[in-house]
This record gives structure tokens, sequence and C-alpha cells, in this order.
């Protein structure tokens, strides 16, 4: 679907990506993680042909756009939802019918998406709230709507949980699940060493712009760079820790 | 009672009693400053958000002397535009000299640094990772200016009306070009300048308080509007 060659970027004289090779394959779900400043997002971005990188090239369904309007093409088949989303200014409702409304789709078709992209996300009945208004979690959770309407072929989704709480972050990985059921590509990145794992058929680990290894999860647990196993097992102790805070919560519900 | 104060009592009843030539003058103010922003408007945000948008080599330098001609003395642009559409000048066949159009050239030029720069600054205010938020949803990169100058519409509007201000106020396009006369280009300002000078101080009173109420409903709305 999305095939990076090469790709390295710079930026300010830092190299920020480093000669990253990476196919996203047609109907696979990718996780990336890494450390923080790893490149993650820089990485995603590159793939939304928003940030172009300074050697390489990349290819949406196997040609690298050759223009603008090649490349506006391609970014109209991916939804995207960045790691802080920004709302745009107007309601819930504008923010999510944004991308359909571009798109020049019926009025009676853009009230539909809208509907059922806001209800997908729990937001039902949020349409004419003043989406700068929002706390942190409902504006991921309007970003995530907002990618949703437009049936993107594929999702790149950054940390998407990172701002929410563990039960709304099940909400949104339940979402991810059926996405992907639907046949949908995604790529997510995300510190969740656990969330990776249970979403993603396969993950790539970055580290300093550099991509250290990549695999199934099972083969990444076995991999024998010391670097890639110590940064699985911090993500794996904080896992336990995670399961312990979601029993308590659970049992104390 | 002193002349002044005298003048001042006046005043206010002409303005009161709404003066037929006081409305005239005001009105004609009004016309010609309001399709001078307009002119500047529909050239200038266009074209600030192509400077917005493209980095070109000397676009700094450019931007700066954009604002360095924010405050360019009025009867420089007089001077300019006279010599432009005078008799001998390259557009001296269109008969503007002395014409409400000719003034209308000449305020739409005097205000475009200032409706240039500040559309190009109320641009540049919205975050990049706005624009990027468009981008990533689909827009184009017609669909993106429009997305942006949105979020900045309040900061593009003060400076809309800060150039109708500037046009309203100002004197030496308007003397120059218009020429001050009765009936035809005479407005605020050029018949203070007269109306004084003549001695009639209540008229030219009436007409600067006219001007001074104006000009500070204009910087109230500006301060509303940056924020909104
Ligand atoms: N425009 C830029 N100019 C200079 N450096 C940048 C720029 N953008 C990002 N960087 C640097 O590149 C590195 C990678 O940034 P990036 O945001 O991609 O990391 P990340 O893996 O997403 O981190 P996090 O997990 O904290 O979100 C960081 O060190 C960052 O400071
Ligand atoms: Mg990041």
């Amino acid at each position: 679907m999305i095939q990076l060659e090469d790709v390295s970027v710079e930026r300010n004289g830092r190299q920020i990506l480093k000669d990253i090779n990476i196919e996203v394959r047609t109907g696979e779900t990718l996780g990336i993680i890494g450390p923080t400043g790893a490149g993650k997002t820089t990485l995603l971005r590159v793939m939304d042909l928003i940030e172009v990188p300074s050697k390489g090239r990349v290819l949406f369904r196997g040609e690298a756009p050759k223009n603008e309007s090649e490349k506006l093409a391609a970014r109209r088949r991916i939804g995207v939802v960045f790691q802080r989303p920004l709302m745009l200014r107007g309601t819930v409702y504008d923010n999510v019918a944004y991308g359909l409304r571009i798109r020049r789709l019926s009025k009676d078709e853009i009230d539909k998406r809208v509907k059922a992209a806001l209800s997908d996300v729990g937001l039902e009945g949020y349409e004419r709230r003043p989406a700068r208004m929002l706390s942190g979690g409902e504006m991921q959770r309007v970003a995530l709507a907002r990618a949703l309407a437009i049936s993107p072929e594929i999702l790149l989704l950054d940390e998407p949980t990172a701002n929410l709480d563990p039960r709304t972050s099940y909400v949104i990985e339940d979402l991810i699940s059926s996405a992907k059921m639907r046949g949908m590509t995604v790529v997510i990145s995300t510190h969740d060493l656990p969330q990776a794992v249970r979403l993603a058929d396969r993950i790539v680990i970055i580290m300093d712009g550099r991509v250290v290894s990549s695999g199934s999860p099972d083969l990444l647990m076995g991999s024998d760079s010391d670097e890639v196993r110590e940064f699985l097992h911090a993500g794996m102790l904080r896992h336990l820790d995670r399961r312990f805070i979601h029993e308590l919560t659970r049992i104390s519900h | 009672m002193d002349e002044i104060t005298r003048g001042f009592i006046r005043a206010i009843e002409l303005i009161l009693e709404l003066n037929p030539e006081v409305i005239e003058v005001t009105l004609r103010s009004f016309l010609i400053a309001l399709s001078s922003v307009t002119i500047a408007s529909l050239i200038n945000v266009p074209l600030g958000s192509l400077i917005y948008f493209h980095h070109f080599p000397g676009r700094s330098g450019l931007i700066n002397l954009i604002q360095t001609l924010y405050s360019i003395p009025t009867v420089t642009v007089g001077l300019f535009v006279f010599l432009l559409i005078s008799r001998e000048g390259p557009l001296g066949s269109c008969g503007l000299l002395y014409t409400p159009y000719g003034m209308i050239i000449g305020q739409s030029v005097l205000i475009t640094p200032v409706i240039l720069g500040l559309t190009i600054s109320a641009l540049s205010n919205v975050s990049d990772d706005l624009r990027d938020t468009a981008i990533s949803l689909g827009a184009d990169r017609f669909q993106t200016i429009r997305t942006v100058i949105a979020e900045a519409r309040g900061p593009v509007l003060a400076a809309l009306l800060l150039g109708f201000g500037r046009a309203l106020s100002e004197v030496g396009v308007a003397m120059m070009i218009g020429g001050n006369i009765r009936g035809y280009t005479r407005v605020l300002t050029t018949a203070i300048a007269l109306e004084t000078s003549m001695g009639n101080l209540e008229m030219s009173i009436a007409l600067g308080l006219i001007l001074i109420s104006i000009a500070l409903v204009v910087n109230t709305v500006v301060g509303r509007l940056q924020e909104w």
C-alpha cells in the first residue's frame, strides 16, 4: 500500500530518519514502536506525503506521486490522526464533515457519514458542540471520527490512545480492530508495546531514526539485539503494571 | 463664552440637526474609503495568501519592505498617483485627476501595504499544524488557503478595518488627487482643513468630532476582532 525506499529526513542539519525501508502491506496492521524522539511522528508524516524526505522515495500503491496533484489524490485515500490533533474552527460536526465537504459529497451523504463516524467513536450527540472546547480525549476521538468519515484505504494513527483513560483506550482499540476486520490497512505508532502486540500483525521498532528491527510480535521478543530486548522488556513491565491497574479499576466498578 | 466653547456647542447642534453638508461629506468619505478598502482587499488578501504560501528568495526582504510602507506619508502616495494620472502621466487619458475615482485609486495604493502586510502576518499566526490538518484531510491548495483564512478571519478583518480607518482619515491623497471640490470630491479631512483655514470653526469641529468617533469605533472593533 505504502512503501518507503531509503527514506531519510533531515531538518536543521539533523538526521531525523535514516535510510528507512518499510513496506505497509495492504490489509495489514503495522505497529511502529520506539522511544520518544525516535522519529515515529516524522515517519507517519512521510507516509501521509506531508513531510518531503530529503532522500529516498515514497510509493503509494506502487507509484511515487510525481507532483502536487498526484500527492493530493494519494493523500485523499489516506486517513490520519496526528499525535496532538488540532480541531478546526467550528463545531464537532464541521470538523468531521470537513474532509467530506472538500470532496464535495452531497449534504445527505455527509450527514449520514458524520453521524456514523461520531457514533463509532462514542460521541453521539456531540455534533453541535464547539470543537475547541472539548477535552483532549474527546478531541482525539473527533480526530479519529474525522479520519474514518472519509472511508480511507489506509489509516495512519500517531499514538491514538496516549491521551485517553484505559476504558476509552479500549473503545478505540476495538474500533481499530474492527476497521482492520473490514480490510482497512492500519499503521499505528505507539509507546505502548502491549497495545502494539494486541493490534499489530507486524511491528517495526525504530530508534534514533533507524529501523532496528521488524517482524511479527513474537519474533521480536526473541530478538538477539540487546537494545531491542531491553526496550521490549521495559515495555512488558509497564504492561504488567497496566494489567494490574486495569484489574483494580474493574474490581472497583 | 469663548469662541471655542461656542464652536463646540454649535458643532454638536450641526451634527444633531443632521446638517445636510455634514451628512453629505461624511457619506462621501465613507463611500470612497469603503470602495478603496474593497478594491485593496480584493487584490491584497489573495496576494498576501500567495506570499504566505510560497517560499521564494527575497521573501523576508519583501515582507520587511511592506511593513516599512505601513506608515508611508500620504502625500508621497498622493504625488505618486498624481504623476500616474495627471494629464501627462501614463494614465492621463482616463481623466481620473480630481475625481472620486482617482481618490479611490490613490487610497487603495495607500492602504495596500497595511492590508497586505497584516494579512500575511495574520495567516502566519495560524499554526503550521493547523494547515497540515487541513492538508491531511485532503484539502487542495485553494481549500487549504480558504481554511487558513477562515482561521485567521478576525485578524484579517481587523487588517481591512485598519485600512478603512487609514483611508478615511488620510488627507494627502484626498487633497492632491481629489482636489477638495465641493459636492464632488470633498471629504471629511479636506473639508476640515478648508473650514478651519476659513475660520469656520463650528463646521470643522463638527466634522472633526465625526472623524474621531469613527476612529474610536474602528479601533474598538479592531481590538475585538483580533480575538474573534
Ligand atoms: N522540524 C523539526 N526540526 C528539527 N528537529 C525536529 C523537527 N521535527 C522533529 N524533530 C526532531 O526529530 C526527532 C524525532 O521526532 P518525532 O516527533 O518524529 O519523534 P517521535 O518518535 O514521534 O517522538 P514521541 O514519541 O515523543 O512523539 C526528535 O528528536 C525531534 O526533536
Ligand atoms: Mg510522536
